[in-house]
């Protein structure tokens, strides 16, 4: 017992907790309080995830849930980033762009929804956009904040060493802005990551994790439901911890932009 | 002599006048690039490159909202939404607040809540709206409940993190000097953790705004915003939707600005915790 850390010590409560959770959930489904239509018990979730990942259903809509959001994040940054850079390079594009941002951000991307249903049909091309839309805005708010957060120190002594203007915005703008610019990519993830349940609830075709909640509803079928509903949490948190934990280890941590902190 | 008072006289008047000239041109920089955009769309419009009726020019935009304001139909929508919204947001306040408070002071609270806090937060609140629509019903309880339980998350993680953040030393000299517990909350941990507490609130607020237009688009509420530019989809009125989402645009940076730059204002920064 006195070996036992603190930090041991918090994960067996996490463990505790989870699972006091869990049974206390299923407690309740079983008592048959609520309609088990509406709260089904953990086996059958189970079983409704195993299933629908067995017969591939889940993944071929997590698949096309993912291209919307790997699309619409890639034209984000595709935009994003030099328009970012532009802006925090030339005053006259800052001056330029900067009011129309601040006028588009504060509209949430849901809100575009009916909007390109009308324009652009129902389908992959309304849910791409809408994701789009919602990277856009941190891509390049951070990459224009990161551009201009670099040390004017470091620009003046690349200059005085002769570096020209390709070399300077390679070797010291890009990784000099590049935590900022992670943190965009992170935060338009997020945004990117709500946006498309949104539009495929809203815009469905006929595939992706939304339209499958969605979808589950009208039949009742809560299990199938929550099983969607642990898969959109588990891919979310593997980006947020894998994908850009890798990035961040490989970029920024590597060329020492940013310190681990200690815990 | 004589040159030096002219010159400094010369640079009196034009700082005087400097400030007038300024604000004109910051006011006209800042309208150009709408005048440019403006002029496109409208360009676009009256072109008849799209139907009008998808691609509706600004007038009929402007006639749209004018039309639903002075019938009253636009106020009750916004009156609508601002209603659940500021519900569902305090709901959240008042739980996020509290718990957040209670995980950063003690550590069993914490181990107990805190897993269950992170699997909820990387959901994205959206998808939790079919469950809520099941549970809850149709209507206002679901849309309310629902934005309360999303924006909570980010209120619940920044007072934790704030109260974690209050300086040791702050609370210890503050018991040394014989402040029992109560004092101790309310003159040192509070404002210590206000900052945070503040930035939760203004994320929870921003992230309720979002889920609010979504949420009102799903759960057939009669009346509100986000259904109104969802249902005007079906009548192909696009002049209606577009005035819609600029007012959903000027409220959320309303929201933004005017309260929570107030609220600043008039707390963290006053007490010389923010610069």
């Amino acid at each position: 017992m006195i070996a036992v850390s603190a930090r041991t010590r918090s994960t067996l409560r996490a463990t505790v907790t989870i699972v006091v959770a869990a049974l206390l959930y299923e407690a309740v489904a079983r008592t048959g309080y609520f309609p088990p239509a509406l709260m089904p018990t953990l086996p059958k979730v189970w079983n409704a995830l195993i299933g629908s990942l067995m017969d591939g259903s889940m993944v071929v809509h997590a698949a096309s849930t993912l291209y919307r959001v790997l699309v619409g994040m890639g034209l984000a940054v595709v935009v994003g980033l030099p328009l970012g850079i532009l802006m925090a390079r030339w005053k006259p594009i800052e001056n330029f762009f900067m009011p129309l941002v601040s006028a588009l951000m504060p509209i949430p991307s849901l809100a575009w929804v009916p909007v390109f249903i009308l324009w652009f049909g129902l389908g992959n091309t309304v849910a791409i956009l809408i994701v789009f839309y919602a990277a856009l805005f941190p891509m390049l708010l951070n990459t224009w904040s990161g551009v201009r957060a670099v040390n004017p120190i470091w620009l003046r002594a690349a200059g005085a060493m002769g570096a020209n203007e390709r070399t300077l915005f390679w070797k010291v703008i890009v990784p000099g802005a590049s935590p900022f610019i992670i943190t965009g990519l992170r935060q338009a993830f997020l945004r990117a990551w709500i946006a498309v349940i949104g539009a495929e609830f809203l815009a469905a075709s006929d595939f992706g994790l939304g339209w499958v909640i969605f979808d589950a509803k009208e039949f009742l079928n809560a299990p199938l439901m929550l099983a969607s509903l642990i898969v959109i949490g588990a891919i979310g948190f593997a980006f947020e911890r894998l994908v850009f934990g890798s990035i961040e280890k490989a970029t920024v941590l590597r060329w020492g932009m940013v310190r681990v902190v200690k815990g | 002599m004589a040159d030096l008072t002219t010159e400094s006289g010369i640079l009196a008047a034009r700082a005087a006048r400097a400030p007038e000239d300024a604000r004109w041109r910051v006011i006209a920089r800042n309208a150009f690039p709408f005048i440019v955009v403006f002029g496109l769309w409208e360009i676009v419009a009256r072109a008849g490159v799209f139907p009008p009726k998808l691609f509706p020019s600004l007038v009929t935009v402007a006639e749209a909202f004018v039309n639903l304001t002075v019938r009253g139909i636009l106020p009750h929508h916004v009156f609508d939404t601002v209603l659940r919204l500021l519900a569902g947001f305090f709901l959240a306040a008042i739980v996020g607040v509290t718990l957040g408070i209670l995980m950063g002071r003690s550590r069993r609270v914490e181990d107990i809540a805190l897993p269950l806090v992170s699997i909820g937060a990387p959901i994205p609140g959206l998808a939790y709206a079919p469950l809520f629509l099941l549970w809850f019903g149709l209507g206002n309880k679901s849309a309310v409940l629902l934005v309360a339980f999303v924006s909570a998350f980010p209120i619940i993680f920044n007072t934790w993190t704030g109260v974690k953040a209050v300086k040791e030393i702050w609370v210890r000299s503050a018991q040394a000097m014989g402040a029992d517990d109560r004092r101790l909350f309310v003159k040192v941990i509070v404002p210590g953790a206000l900052p945070y507490i503040l930035t939760g609130l203004r994320l929870g607020l921003a992230q309720a705004w979002r889920i609010l237009v979504g949420i009102e688009m799903l759960a057939a509420v009669p009346w509100g915003l986000g259904w109104m530019i969802f249902g005007a989809r079906e009548f192909l009125n696009t002049d209606v939707m577009l005035a819609g989402v600029v007012v959903i645009g000027v409220i959320g940076l309303a929201l933004e600005k005017l309260v929570f730059q107030k609220l600043e204002e008039y707390t963290v920064m006053r007490w010389g915790m923010m610069t």
